[in-house]
């Protein structure tokens, strides 16, 4: 059942909720939570399916904000809000109120949004793009105990994760951080199986991947090594390689579904590590709503920490600038990171060679553009305490 | 190494982290029995629905063991199949690839030495290729007759030996015995080979997430327990009622019985997790320790005839269809005595529950399939309305239901409408379905996964299944010297023998 509002209210909008529910014969509802989904028109059909498929598993009330671009100083000045409720079949297991503001009115969400919050029940908001920079201060995000944003929808999705480190708060999470917990999960699982100690490890991705990042910070954070972050064509993450005390630990996924787990001493294993629909993470983000103390653990040790990370450019020499240089997000060469994965290459020579090619294509860049502060500088691992590493290459 | 599951010396474990899941390590699932209906319509299932939610290790595998002449080609077939029809989450291709991997039959009888020699080959070979580890749990789903011999099998061949690094579990179903004694023995049997810690009882009631929800209910909740006791609860009624007959289960079924096959481990493990005290963690030991004490305190009605009754479902109307009575059914003696339905009233003897009578029944060809706690509290000691107003007003309750629909209902009275001051019974609604997932874990998942990773929380013990049967063998012995079963027709809430047995004590069941 679907309801029109034009010029309306948050009361009449609340009227509405209560008599659509009353025609389905609904009046008493399970609902778990309040959804906000903040977005442009653009991303609000894929944003709204995606939450809809969501609330088979968590039925909750989904809010979605639209604000309207006015294209004339006229409609500036005129203040609209129009509403389009939908309870029953036409909204998943909940109801779905989409929202869309002209005019003045898009500055004063909250004012609209907080009405319809359901009573006593937590309260989530995503940005599927166009996220805050600071999203526990954003009027809409101060409603939300959980506030769900997604890097990889950024233009640079190293800035934003810089941007989300510097302003996290207890309850901020990225969907780009729960693309990567089967990852994790099947990481963790190897390392039960091994009393080994790791000594370095190494991540590789599709370059404007913010997941390879977060989870190649995971693995420094509590490792408490190494860690570098590699280049290839995707799709998405692509591997992991954790050098250990006895041997080296890989996981290995060149077609994003099926991935194989080698480890020293024990046969290659095959593990199913599809790359999830937005549905399926928004329903993990919607399962645990306390603050996720891991992601802010690991977004807290910082990219620039990383081996190969675009800051550490211009300061290590050899091993680690191919990646480097292809991870930066301002390089126009992109042939480096479109290679093929060539695990068995020698690694000293393959890595010296590329790296003098990208130095010669990709000129060095002022590392203060993109660096975000000196403050890490002391913790950074030296080159020459960097083992040299099998690495995404270009021929 | 030993496998550490998941504790804290991994660096990439954290107790904060709660988006990782308890992944079992690496290990293999033996299946006895693999063609039965239990293995296609729920183990099968359960393992693709565990995989497909990455729960099971990387190199995970399932091995058939039964006489059919299967290669392993056909065994995946078969798997296959069962998965696609009754597994609980989509099929994705890459999900059955990694599963098919590790697929093996063994083709044999229980008795075959050659057949078991093949197996341990099997294991040993999953072992080089898949990384098993050594790891096997056997799941016997085998008729109880069978058994003993799987069971020296196991041990001739080697194939329950552990070693320091890697396990062997043996995972067995009920029926644990059909009394003390039988049990005792069985447990003898099983105990010599495989070491207490490493056997697994799967009562599937206890992989239910309702049944687990009522510890949370209890102990995770201020306003349900200071009320959990004689001061405020008038009696509590457990019902586990199913709709169907005995169908093609005569041969296993005459001669066990309702109570046997429900109230011995079923019910009366439901009565001790709502009848035990708060345990001291959430451990397998805590938890076994508050269970044995209930079971321990359980105490038999003096008058068994006048507070037990059983029954035998005749011919009748059953939802619309026509059915046959017990005594009609295929393979069932026209003499036997055997109860299709039973109904028993225990008391606990502690403090907590001293003069609360429990009400136990269990029934085939009742109403409708329904298991439900209902803890009916005693009326308000004192109303300020006049008796016309509470007139309609019934006891309050709290009803814990375990299937189907699963959820808790509170009854309380509100006040009707009007300008008459009227009070009537309405009912204030939980349901999982609206709050939660809209399929909850298969019971056998939660259990499967657990046995894996070597959790026994939700599995009864030896002391447990030893203590059930010293309930029950004394009822069983004056049915077996006194009287008959009561008819009752199908498709009813049992004999008229048993809602009279409630009516002695001025109650009456409540209607599932």
């Amino acid at each position: 059942m679907k309801i029109d509002l034009t010029d309306t209210t948050a009361s009449k909008i609340n009227k509405a909720l209560v008599q659509g529910r009353r025609a389905i014969g609904t009046p008493a509802v399970g609902m778990v939570l309040t959804l906000v989904i903040v977005t442009d028109e653009e991303d609000a059909y894929d944003a709204l399916k995606a939450a809809n498929d969501a609330s088979r598993e968590h039925p909750s009330r989904t809010l979605v904000v639209i604000r309207r671009v006015s294209r004339s100083p006229r409609d500036r000045t005129s203040s609209r809000l129009d509403a389009e409720v939908r309870v029953g079949a036409d909204a998943g297991t909940g109801e779905t109120v989409v929202l869309r503001l002209y005019g003045e009115v898009s500055d004063h969400a909250q004012s609209v949004v907080l009405p319809l919050l359901l009573p006593d029940a937590p309260v989530v908001v995503w940005w599927p793009v166009g996220a805050p920079r600071d999203p526990a201060k954003d009027p809409l995000g101060a409603l939300g105990q959980r506030r769900v944003t997604d890097s990889y929808s950024t233009e640079k999705p190293i800035d934003e994760l810089r941007a989300r480190a510097e302003s996290y708060e207890p309850g901020d999470t990225d969907l780009a951080w729960a693309r990567i917990t089967p990852w994790r999960s099947v990481l963790a699982a190897a390392l039960d199986q091994v009393s080994c100690e790791v000594i370095s490890a190494e991540v590789t991705g599709e370059e404007f991947n913010p997941s390879v990042e977060l989870l190649a910070m995971w693995l420094a954070d509590r490792l408490h090594v190494h860690v570098r972050r590699g280049v290839s064509s995707g799709p998405g993450l692509t591997g992991v390689q954790l050098e250990t005390t006895c041997g080296p630990i890989s996981l290995h996924r060149p077609d994003g579904a099926m991935a194989t787990l080698a480890v020293q001493g024990q046969p290659d294993r095959a593990v199913a590590l599809k790359r999830r629909e937005t549905s399926e993470l928004i329903a993990e983000e919607l399962r645990r709503l306390d603050p996720d103390d891991t992601y802010a653990s690991a977004l807290r040790f910082g990219v620039d920490r990383l081996g190969g990370s675009p800051s550490s450019v211009p300061r290590i020499p050899a091993p680690a600038s191919p990646a480097v240089s292809a991870a930066r997000l301002s390089v126009s060469d992109s042939a480096s990171s479109s290679g093929p994965l060539s695990e068995r290459a020698d690694p000293v020579a393959s890595a010296s060679e590329t790296a003098s090619s990208a130095r010669t294509s990709a000129p060095a860049l002022p590392p203060a553009s993109l660096s975000s502060s000196g403050d890490d500088d002391g913790d950074r691992p030296s080159p020459s305490q960097m083992p040299p590493v099998k690495k995404a290459t270009s021929k | 190494m030993a496998p550490l599951s998941g504790t804290g010396a991994n660096p990439l474990r954290d107790p904060a982290d709660r988006r990782l899941p308890r992944i079992a390590g690496p290990s293999g699932l033996v299946i006895f029995g693999v063609t039965g209906d239990l293995s296609r319509k729920k183990l099968m299932p359960a393992v693709y629905d565990l995989a497909n939610r990455g729960l099971l290790p990387p190199g995970f595998s399932l091995v058939g063991f039964a006489r059919r002449e299967w290669a392993n080609e056909d065994f995946a077939q078969e798997v296959h199949d069962a998965v696609k029809e009754h597994a609980r989450t989509p099929f994705r291709e890459e999900v059955w690839q990694q599963l098919i991997q590790g697929m093996r039959f063994v083709q044999g009888t229980f008795d075959d030495d050659d057949a078991f020699e093949r197996l341990r080959e099997t294991i040993d070979e999953l072992d080089k290729a898949q990384g098993t580890g050594g790891n096997f749990a056997f799941y016997l789903s085998v008729p109880p007759s069978a058994f003993p011999v799987v069971i020296q099998q196991l041990k001739k061949h080697g194939l329950a030996d552990q070693t320091s690094d890697s396990w062997r579990r043996a995972v067995i179903e009920k029926p644990f015995g059909h009394d003390l004694e039988s049990a005792k023995e069985l447990n003898a049997i099983v105990h010599e080979v495989f070491a207490p810690d490493q056997v697994f009882r799967i009562d599937h009631y206890l992989g239910k997430e309702t049944v687990q929800n009522i510890l949370a209910l209890r102990f995770a909740n201020q306003m349900f327990e200071p009320i959990w006791n004689r001061s405020f609860v008038d009696h509590v009624q457990i019902t586990m009622a199913e709709d169907i007959g005995i169908g093609g289960r005569a041969g296993y079924y005459d001669g066990i019985g309702a109570a046997r096959d429900v109230i011995q481990n079923h019910l009366l493990q439901l009565m001790a997790l709502t009848a035990m005290e708060e345990p001291a963690s959430f451990d397998a030991d805590a938890l076994a320790a508050e269970k044995t004490k209930v079971l321990g305190g359980v105490r038999l009605p003096k008058d068994l005839g006048r507070d037990t009754v059983r029954g035998q479902y005749a011919a009748g109307w059953q939802g619309g269809e026509k059915v046959i009575g017990y005594l009609e059914e295929d393979g069932i003696d026209r003499n036997s005595k055997t109860d299709t339905y039973a109904a028993i009233k225990l008391e606990v003897d502690n403090r907590r529950w001293a003069g609360v009578p429990f009400y136990l029944r269990t029934g085939k060809r009742l109403g409708r399939r329904v298991t439900e706690i209902a803890v009916v509290f005693q009326r308000a000691p004192h109303s300020p309305f006049d008796t016309t107003a509470t007139e309609e007003l019934g006891q309050n309750a709290v009803v814990i239901r375990v299937q189907p629909d699963e959820g808790v209902t509170v009854r309380f009275g509100s006040k009707v409408p009007g300008t008459s001051m009227e009070i009537r019974d309405v009912s204030m609604d939980f349901a999982y379905g609206e709050s939660f997932t809209e399929s909850s874990p298969e019971a056998y998942e939660r259990l499967i996964l657990d046995v894996l990773l070597g959790d026994s929380n939700l599995f009864p013990r030896t002391e447990e299944v030893e203590l059930s049967w010293e309930i029950l063998d004394p009822i069983e012995d004056y049915w077996e010297k006194n009287g008959r079963p009561a008819q009752y027709p199908a498709g009813t809430w049992g004999p008229v023998e048993a809602d009279q047995m409630l009516q002695r004590d001025g109650r009456s069941w409540r209607r599932p």
